[in-house]
């Protein structure tokens, strides 16, 4: 079963996009949230989450907060 | 072996890039990143030829021009050692990279200087952010604190001011910013400061929920209920891997002389992670130049 991976990001964060690129690099697919304009996804990371900074990708029952690379290769097994 | 490898993809190690490749010297140009520092400007004012242009928008534009010349990049690969060899040097990335190169220029910048403050590491990402402009806009209509009184402060309070309910600014000493910031911020009625103050811890279980601070000369404390605190006092450079072969100041950046020697011949510095004063993109990108002429310079006498 494919996995569902979530993307919660804001428009001005640089690292947000270098996190989108590098899922699109290693052709994950994604739901990205704008959490400047879609409030309840951004209750739903703080709460669900536990998260006040982005990005904040979200699967399974993973949460990485920030753009690290080498987490994500771990956790995503690539 | 390359006759030379730039480690860093700053406006620097950029710009020592295109001079290199324009001097045909066959180079390797090594970074993590692409655009550094300036990815986290989120806008620039005083970058000639473009009155504002977006960090991330300008370092595109620096990465486009390197790229008009058949220069090798490697992105992805942090340069975690350099050693000297008979014949040059070897840099060792974290990867299990290991390249070689008559000379090296060193481009690595600075990263942002954390408060080691207990509370600090646990509230990562829970409330204490160095990125303001990543996550400003999540503390809308809340409290929040800025702790330091430079110009990267001082454009986080610029920020904040307008978003969040009421905006603490906390700096160790008079604010250092720029006149022009100064102005634009400290009249706003929803910001108060603390000037001479330091932070003595941050509080909170599994969210930021506010500081205390003490003033320096009263010793008195105070505690503020805060969401958010944008930690932005300075930075440090990225010379850990290059210091055991070559000459730092005490505040840790690389040496060099007015063509970017350092104390080691053959390797070469530029930018903010080096003791030439004044960390601006126009300057790191003189440097660069500056360095990769030199490079051309002592390569031609090693070839003579």
């Amino acid at each position: 079963m494919a996995r569902q991976v979530k993307i919660y990001t804001t428009p001005t964060c640089p690292y947000c996009k270098m996190a989108k690129k590098f899922l699109d690099d290693h052709g994950i697919q994604y739901q990205e949230f704008d959490i400047v304009k879609d409030k309840a996804a951004r209750e739903e990371m703080k709460t669900r989450c536990n998260s006040l900074a982005v990005p904040t990708i979200c699967f399974d029952d993973e949460v990485i907060v920030g753009f690290n690379e080498d987490e994500l290769k771990r956790k995503l097994g690539l | 072996m390359y006759e030379l490898t730039i480690v860093g993809a700053g406006p620097a190690g950029m710009t020592a890039a295109v001079y290199a490749a324009r001097k045909k010297l066959n180079a390797l140009l090594i970074s993590h990143n692409i655009g550094g520092q300036v990815l986290w400007t989120a806008g620039v004012e005083n970058y000639m030829g473009y009155q504002f242009i977006e960090g991330a928008e300008l370092m595109r534009k620096f990465e486009e021009q390197v790229k008009q010349f058949p220069i090798e990049i490697k992105t992805g690969e942090k340069v975690n050692s350099l050693s000297k060899l008979d014949s040059g040097f070897e840099v060792r990335t974290d990867k299990g990279g290991a390249y070689q190169a008559k000379a090296v220029i060193i481009a690595t910048g600075k990263r942002p200087r954390q408060l080691n403050v207990p509370g600090e590491e646990k509230l990562r990402g829970r409330g204490v952010t160095y990125c303001a402009v990543c996550d400003g806009l999540l503390f809308a209509g809340e409290k929040v604190a800025v702790i330091g009184g430079g110009n990267s402060a001082l454009e986080a309070v610029d920020d904040l001011i307008k978003i969040a309910e009421h905006v603490y600014l906390i700096s160790l000493t008079p604010l250092t910013g720029d006149r022009v910031l100064i102005d634009r911020v400290q009249d706003a009625n929803n910001l108060t400061m603390f000037l001479e103050h330091e932070v003595l811890e941050i509080e909170g279980e599994s969210r930021v929920e506010g500081l205390r601070i003490r003033q320096l000369n009263s010793k008195k404390e105070k505690d503020l209920a805060v969401a958010g605190i944008f930690v932005e006092i300075g930075l440090i450079p990225n010379s850990e891997p290059f210091e055991r072969i070559v000459r730092l100041n005490r505040l840790g950046e690389i040496e060099v002389n007015c063509v970017n020697e350092t104390s080691v011949p053959g390797l070469f510095a530029a930018g903010d992670v080096t003791n030439v004063p004044e960390k601006q993109i126009v300057v790191a990108a003189g440097e660069g130049a500056k360095a990769a002429l030199q490079a051309h310079r002592y390569l031609q006498r090693l070839s003579e």
